[in-house]
């Protein structure tokens, strides 16, 4: 098990939004962004600041492709699976990626290295095939170019 | 001299940072004094990264240029493009919406009321709210997200309901494949979408606002983030709108990753800190929306139209484009072509034209096959579709849509049997799961046309069935339109298709 923050930890991320209107989309932003995934301690405290019931608040967790419960390897590589990155050969270039990284979609290497997800277009179709490594965008990525990319962040 | 380049996502993905590096350690051996400014984008996304010089002379363009041409660039030895501004893509187009874009450095307000900006606001501020509203209405904006809903329509809506707080919700969750328009602006020219989010609450009488921006779009959320804050800080937001005596004032708000967020209810939902669940219509939002309260939810292009429309006069806009479908609309031009990027023109080019001259045809320089217009909900078209003119009815008329106004173009190693099992399986991922024809029938899709890949034709007429059932029994647009692109694979490609081509024998 990875280690859980505490309720302590948890709850002035939780209240340091509460004023919005609509407060829990910023809160689970807040809670991933610190923590690395949502902690299970967290469901409670957010149902409590916000009246809601902890089976609703994990129905809105488990809505969202963007937040795990659990946290991802020290690289997250998201690679663009949408039609305009496919009619310039992105599913060639992620079947090579995931074959040399030994993962399959959403998996994990084994040494915690590297997590891949796909991602439903990231706005870079002029330049696919396209890619996001850590929250930075790349753009007519081909595989050695890939390759490159991953060894330039120490992946 | 002055050397600009753009800070765009797209551009910064193909190198723009290490030129923008490059370029100021050349500037510093050579002891040569240089502005370096950072732009939107040109929207030329092949020439990134684009630089571009002006020695007095007006803007040259240089570009693709990589981190080792930029002695050659400096010095002028390199090879040009001309001025930026009469390269025949960029000259060819009628840019009101973005007009600054790729101009202007995008988070400077003084140079955005130097080329216009401003303008709309301060004339709407002398305006009474109805009168804002129907200057909407005579300039025929329609909704850019995908509808094509009149904006002016839906603003009335909203500012005959009575409500002690209305909202202004602008979705700019563009999930759509083959569409950066919304990004764009966004990172290009993040104060038009304010000044246009501004004129909307003092048309309806709201008073917030927020901005619904995908998470997949990091750098548009910081500038957008960073332009608000500058805004109110310049008293273009909050409790004294330009000193009027009005108030406005917004937020960003970042999505979490579900394509379905970007149906307006969905997205509602989504804001309110829900499941983001489809609701059904009526209520409409313009009525009960965000929190219950009357709300306008807006496409980001629809909002940051609205500025030039009151700089320029509605009918000065209204004086563009083609029958019901007016002024222009931003083309985004993507996938396999030579010449991508964004394309302002006014509607009524016929699609070839758009695929064959200014994009210059595929990259792979392989005959194009289909286009895909309007994200992964749009039909695809093949070549025998190429006269359709850009316009709302016109595409309609072929069976298909303009959607956000993104092309996507495909050769022919295009597989386009593949591609409507895609259409499938993107649907059973991203749906919100509420009704049965869209989260069960998407699933049976993706498995019906395994079968017609593995040769059983009868399964051909079964994915008509369920592409029936989707249509008529779906309560949105992600089930009742997943058949568009399904559909018109299949018809217009049959040869793809290995069941039809065995039924036929
Ligand atoms: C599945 C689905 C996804 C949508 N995605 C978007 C989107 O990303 N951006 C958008 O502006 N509209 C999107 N729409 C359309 C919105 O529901 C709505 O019509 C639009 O935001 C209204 O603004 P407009 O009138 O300015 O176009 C989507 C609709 C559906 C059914
Ligand atoms: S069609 Fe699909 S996405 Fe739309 S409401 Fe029904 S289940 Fe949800
Ligand atoms: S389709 Fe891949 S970035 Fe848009």
């Amino acid at each position: 098990m990875h280690p859980q923050p505490s309720e302590e930890e948890i709850r002035p991320v939780v209240q340091a939004h509460l004023h919005l209107e609509g407060p829990l989309l910023p809160i689970l932003h807040d809670l991933q962004a610190r923590f690395g995934f949502i902690p299970e301690a967290a469901t409670r405290v957010m149902a409590e600041a916000l009246n809601l019931s902890v089976a609703e608040v994990i129905g809105v967790i488990s809505f969202y492709h963007d937040f795990r419960k659990a946290p991802a390897g020290r690289h997250v590589l998201k690679l663009c699976r949408a039609e305009a990155c496919q009619s310039v050969g992105s599913d060639a270039l992620a079947a090579s990626l995931l074959g040399k990284l030994g993962v399959d979609w959403h998996g994990t290497t084994p040494d915690g290295r590297i997590t891949v997800e796909p991602v439903y277009c990231l706005g870079l179709c002029a330049c696919g095939p396209a890619l996001m490594l850590d929250g930075v965008g790349h753009g007519r990525v081909d595989a050695p170019g890939a390759i490159a990319i991953l060894e330039e962040a120490g992946v | 001299m002055k050397i600009y380049v753009s800070r765009d996502s797209a551009a910064k993905a193909v190198g723009a940072e290490r030129v923008v590096a490059a370029l100021r350690a050349e500037l510093a051996a050579q002891g040569v004094e240089a502005e370096i400014i950072r732009t939107g984008s040109r929207g030329m996304v092949w020439l990134e990264p684009l630089v571009e010089v002006d020695r007095g002379l007006g803007r040259m363009a240089y570009g693709p240029v990589a981190p080792g041409d930029v002695a050659g660039v400096l010095e002028g030895s390199a090879e040009s493009l001309g001025l930026t501004e009469e390269i025949p893509f960029f000259a060819r187009q009628t840019r009101l919406t973005f007009a600054r874009c790729g101009v202007t450095d995008p988070l400077c307000l003084r140079d955005y009321e130097a080329h216009g900006g401003l303008a709309g606001l301060r004339r709407a501020l002398a305006m009474s709210g109805d009168e804002i509203v129907a200057e909407v209405t005579a300039s025929g904006l329609r909704g850019r997200g995908g509808a094509g809903f009149p904006t002016g329509i839906k603003w009335n809506t909203v500012r005959q309901a009575e409500a002690e707080q209305k909202y202004i919700v602008c979705n700019a969750d563009e999930g759509d494949s083959g569409t950066f328009a919304d990004r764009m602006i966004m990172e290009g020219d993040p104060f038009t979408l304010i000044e246009g989010m501004v004129i909307a609450g003092l048309g309806v009488g709201a008073g917030r606002g927020y901005v619904y921006l995908r998470s997949e779009y990091p750098d548009a959320i910081a500038v957008m983030n960073e332009a608000v804050a500058l805004a109110r800080a310049a008293g273009v937001l909050g409790a004294d709108v330009l000193g009027s005596g009005r108030s406005f004032d917004m937020e960003i708000r970042s999505g979490a990753g579900a394509y379905v967020c970007g149906e307006e209810t969905s997205l509602l939902n989504s804001l309110e800190g829900k499941r983001g669940v489809v609701r059904a219509k009526p209520p409409l939002p313009a009525l009960e929306g965000f929190l219950g309260r009357p709300t306008v939810v807006n496409n980001v292009i629809s909002l940051a139209t609205v500025p030039v429309i009151f700089e320029k006069g509605a009918a000065f806009y209204a004086a563009f484009g083609l029958g019901r479908s007016k002024g222009t609309i931003p083309v985004q031009i993507a996938g396999n072509v030579a010449r991508g990027g964004l394309f302002e023109t006014a509607f009524g080019m016929p699609l070839g034209a758009l695929v064959d001259e200014v994009a210059g045809g595929t990259a792979s320089g392989r005959p194009v096959k289909a286009v895909q217009i309007g994200g992964p909900l749009g039909a695809y078209f093949g070549r025998d579709k190429f006269e359709t003119p850009f316009g709302y009815e016109d595409f309609d008329g072929q069976g298909g849509l303009i959607g956000h106004a993104g092309l996507v173009v495909f050769d022919e190693s295009a597989d386009m049997l593949k591609m409507a099992r895609f259409a499938m399986e993107f649907c059973a991922v991203e749906s919100c799961g509420k009704c049965t024809p869209c989260r069960i029938g998407a699933v049976r899709g993706v498995e019906t046309i395994d079968r017609i890949a593995g040769g059983d034709a009868a399964a051909v007429t079964v994915l008509s069935d369920l592409c029936e059932v989707m249509k008529d029994g779906s309560l949105c647009a992600l089930g009742g339109f997943t058949p568009y692109p399904v559909l018109s694979a299949l018809r217009g490609f049959p040869e793809d298709f290995a069941g039809v081509r065995e039924a036929a024998e």
